[in-house]
C-alpha cells in the first residue's frame, strides 16, 4: 500500500517553526525569572503570554506555506 | 454570612434561560435527520472554521479550567501557568495528527477514537481498550463540569442542605440532558458562541479593572509570596519545578486531542482545512486562559479569603472559590450575574459535548461490537441518546453523593488513562508498523503502571523518577505513555513473528491527506 504517486504532501520544511515554539515553551529555565517586568508583570508571565502569541503567528505562517 | 445575590441570581437565571431555548432551537440549525448517529453525534460534520473554532473552544476550555487553573495559581502560584505552554504546544499537533485523522475519519465515517482503531487495526478488542478508555476518563470530567455549577451556585449566596442544596444543580442538569437529547452535537455547538463570548468580555474586563482597582500589576505581585511568584530553582541532583512544569505541558498537550470529546469536536468540521486554520486560531483562547490564571494571583493581592463573607465560601469549596470570590468583590451585581453565567454556561457545553462523546463511544465501539452487530440507524441513534442520558445521571449522582476530591483525583487518573491510547490513535495515524497486540500490552502496561505510581505518590500527578543518580520530577502521564510506547515496539516484531497481522487494514495511505 505504499505506492503514493505523489509523496509531496507528507513532510515540509515550514513544520520545523513547530519545534521552535516547542523548544522555547518546554524549556522554563528561559523564561523562570521576575526581571525585566513589563507594567509590573514579572517575565516569567509576560513573555509566556508573548509566546502565545508568537506561536500562533509562527502556525499561520506554516498553514499559509503548506497550503496547496 | 454571604446572602442571596439576587440582582446577579437573576441575569444569571435569564442567560441560563436564553441559552437553553437556544439548545432546542439548535436542533433546526443546518438541518439534518437526528435519526443518523453522526447528525445527531457529529453535527453533520458540517461545521466551518468559525463554528469550530467556537465548539472546540467552547469544549477544552471548561468552566472548571476557568476555576480550576486560577485556584491552583491562588494555591501553589506560578506552576499553574503550565497551562500556557500546555496550550501553545497543543495546536501544532492538531496542525499535523488531527487533521490527517479528520480525513481518514471523514473518508471511512468513523465518529470516535475506537472506529477508526478498529478500521485501521482491524482488533476489536484493542478497539475496545480505547473505547473504554475514553468512557472511563471523561465520566470525571462531566463530574467536575458540575462541580464548577456548584462552586457558582454557592457564589450566589444559595446554599442549603439535602434536596434544596442540590435543586438548583438538578435544575441545571435537566435542561442540559434534555437538549443535548433532542439537539445533539447542535446544541453546544450554538450555546458555544454565545459562551464564548460572554467569556471573552468576563475576562477582559476582569484582566483590567480588577488590576486598576488593586492599584496596578506592580503592585499585585508585589503581594504575591516570593516562592508563588516563578518557579523553584531546582535543587542540587534534580531537575525539580523545571522538569515537573514542563512535562506537566507537554503531556497535557499529547493528551488533549485524545480525549473523546476533543476528537467530537474536530470531527464535527467540515474540512481539514477547518482543522489547520484553528490551529492558529484556538491560541486565542489560550492567551484568555493566562490571562484568567493571572486571576489567581490577584485574588492573593485582594486578599478575599480574609473577607468575613467569603469564609464560608472557601470553607466549602477551598481555592475554588478564588475566582468566585474575587468577582463578587470587585464589581456590580449586575456583572457578577454575567459574569458567572459566562463560567457556568461554560461547564454545559464541555458537560454536553463529553456526554455526547462517551454516548458514541459505547454505541459503536461497544453495544454495535460486542451486543448488536446490525443496528438499523434509527435504533443506532436512539441508543446513543440514551447513553447520553445515563453518562450525565451517572456523573451527577457522583456528584452528588461522592466527596468532590475524589471527582478531582479521578480526573487526574483519567488524563494518564487517556494518554496511553496515544500510540494507537496518534501514532496510528502515521503507521500501521505496530502489531495490534502489542499495542493493547503496551496500553495495558502503561495503565496499569500509570495508576500505581498516582497511587504510590499518593494521587500526585508528578513522579520523582530517579535516573542517574539524578531526580527527575514529572507527570506521570508522560513516563507511562513512555513505557507504554517502549513495550508495544518490543513486542511488535516479536508477535509479528508468530503472526503478522499488519495486512489488516481497512485504510489506505491516501486517505490520510487531501484539501
Amino acid at each position: 500500500m505504499s505506492t503514493e504517486p505523489r509523496k509531496r504532501r507528507g513532510w515540509s520544511g515550514w513544520y520545523l517553526l513547530f519545534l521552535v515554539q516547542f523548544v522555547v515553551a518546554l524549556w522554563p529555565p528561559l523564561y523562570n525569572k521576575v526581571d525585566p517586568t513589563l507594567a509590573g508583570i514579572p517575565f516569567f508571565y509576560w513573555f509566556q503570554l508573548l509566546w502565545v502569541l508568537v506561536s500562533a503567528v509562527l502556525t499561520a505562517a506554516v498553514y499559509f506555506a503548506t497550503a496547496d | 454570612m454571604q446572602e442571596v445575590n439576587w440582582v446577579a441570581l437573576i441575569i444569571f437565571i435569564a442567560l441560563f434561560g436564553l441559552i437553553s431555548w437556544l439548545g432546542f432551537a439548535a436542533a433546526r440549525w443546518r438541518k439534518g435527520d437526528l435519526e443518523l448517529l453522526h447528525e445527531w453525534g457529529l453535527g453533520g460534520r458540517r461545521f466551518g472554521t468559525v463554528v469550530t473554532w467556537f465548539l472546540i473552544g467552547g469544549d477544552v476550555y471548561t468552566a472548571y479550567t476557568f476555576i480550576a487553573v486560577p485556584a491552583l495559581a491562588y494555591g501553589q502560584g506560578a506552576i499553574a501557568f503550565f497551562a500556557v505552554p500546555y496550550t501553545i504546544i497543543v495546536y501544532p499537533i492538531l496542525f499535523l495528527v488531527f487533521r490527517r485523522l479528520w480525513h481518514v475519519c471523514h473518508r471511512h465515517g468513523y465518529i470516535t477514537a475506537g472506529d477508526f482503531v478498529r478500521g485501521r487495526f482491524d482488533n476489536r478488542w484493542l478497539a475496545l481498550a480505547v473505547a473504554v478508555t475514553g468512557i472511563v476518563a471523561t465520566m470525571p470530567y462531566i463530574a467536575l463540569q458540575l462541580v464548577g455549577i456548584q462552586v457558582l451556585i454557592g457564589g450566589l449566596g444559595i446554599s442549603g442542605t439535602g434536596l434544596a442544596g442540590d435543586l438548583p444543580l438538578l435544575i441545571a442538569f435537566v435542561v442540559l440532558a434534555a437538549f443535548t437529547y433532542s439537539s445533539g452535537l447542535r446544541a453546544p455547538a450554538s450555546i458555544a458562541i454565545v459562551k464564548d463570548i460572554l467569556i471573552y468580555i468576563t475576562a477582559l474586563t476582569a484582566i483590567i479593572v480588577i488590576p486598576i482597582q488593586l492599584g496596578g500589576f506592580a503592585k499585585i505581585f508585589a503581594a504575591v509570596p516570593a516562592a508563588k511568584l516563578i518557579l523553584a530553582t531546582p535543587p542540587p541532583g534534580s531537575t525539580g519545578a523545571y522538569s515537573g512544569y514542563a512535562t506537566l505541558a507537554f503531556g497535557s498537550a499529547l493528551a488533549l486531542f485524545l480525549y473523546p470529546h476533543s476528537l467530537t469536536g474536530i470531527l464535527s468540521a467540515s474540512s481539514g482545512r477547518a482543522i489547520r486554520r484553528n490551529a492558529a486560531m484556538l491560541p486565542g483562547y489560550s492567551f484568555m486562559l493566562g490571562l484568567l490564571a493571572m486571576l489567581g494571583l490577584l485574588a492573593i493581592a485582594a486578599g478575599v479569603d480574609k473577607l468575613p463573607e467569603f469564609a464560608r465560601g472557601f470553607d466549602q469549596f477551598k481555592g475554588n472559590f478564588a475566582v468566585p470570590a474575587l468577582l463578587l468583590h470587585s464589581f456590580p451585581s449586575w456583572f457578577v450575574g454575567i459574569a458567572f453565567a459566562a463560567i457556568g454556561i461554560g461547564a454545559l457545553v464541555p458537560a454536553a459535548i463529553m456526554s455526547i462523546a462517551a454516548a458514541n463511544l459505547y454505541t459503536r465501539n461497544i453495544h454495535r461490537e460486542f451486543f448488536n452487530r446490525n443496528p438499523t440507524n434509527k435504533q443506532e441513534s436512539r441508543m446513543a441518546k440514551w447513553v447520553s442520558l445515563i453518562v450525565k445521571a451517572g456523573a451527577l449522582v457522583f456528584i452528588l453523593e461522592v466527596p468532590t476530591k475524589y471527582a478531582i483525583q479521578l480526573q487526574l487518573l483519567g488524563g494518564i488513562w487517556i494518554i496511553q491510547t496515544l500510540p494507537s490513535v496518534m501514532l496510528g495515524a502515521y503507521t500501521r508498523w505496530f502489531n495490534s497486540w502489542a499495542l493493547l500490552a503496551g496500553w495495558a502496561v502503561g495503565t496499569y503502571a500509570g495508576t500505581s505510581m498516582a497511587y504510590a505518590n499518593k494521587l500526585a500527578n508528578s513522579y520523582p523518577l530517579q535516573a542517574f543518580g539524578h531526580t527527575f520530577p514529572g507527570y506521570i502521564a508522560l513516563y507511562t505513555v513512555a513505557l507504554n510506547l517502549v513495550v508495544a515496539l518490543v513486542l511488535t516484531p516479536i508477535f509479528n513473528a508468530i503472526s503478522s497481522d499488519r495486512a489488516r487494514d481497512a485504510t489506505r495511505a491516501a486517505d490520510y491527506t487531501g484539501d
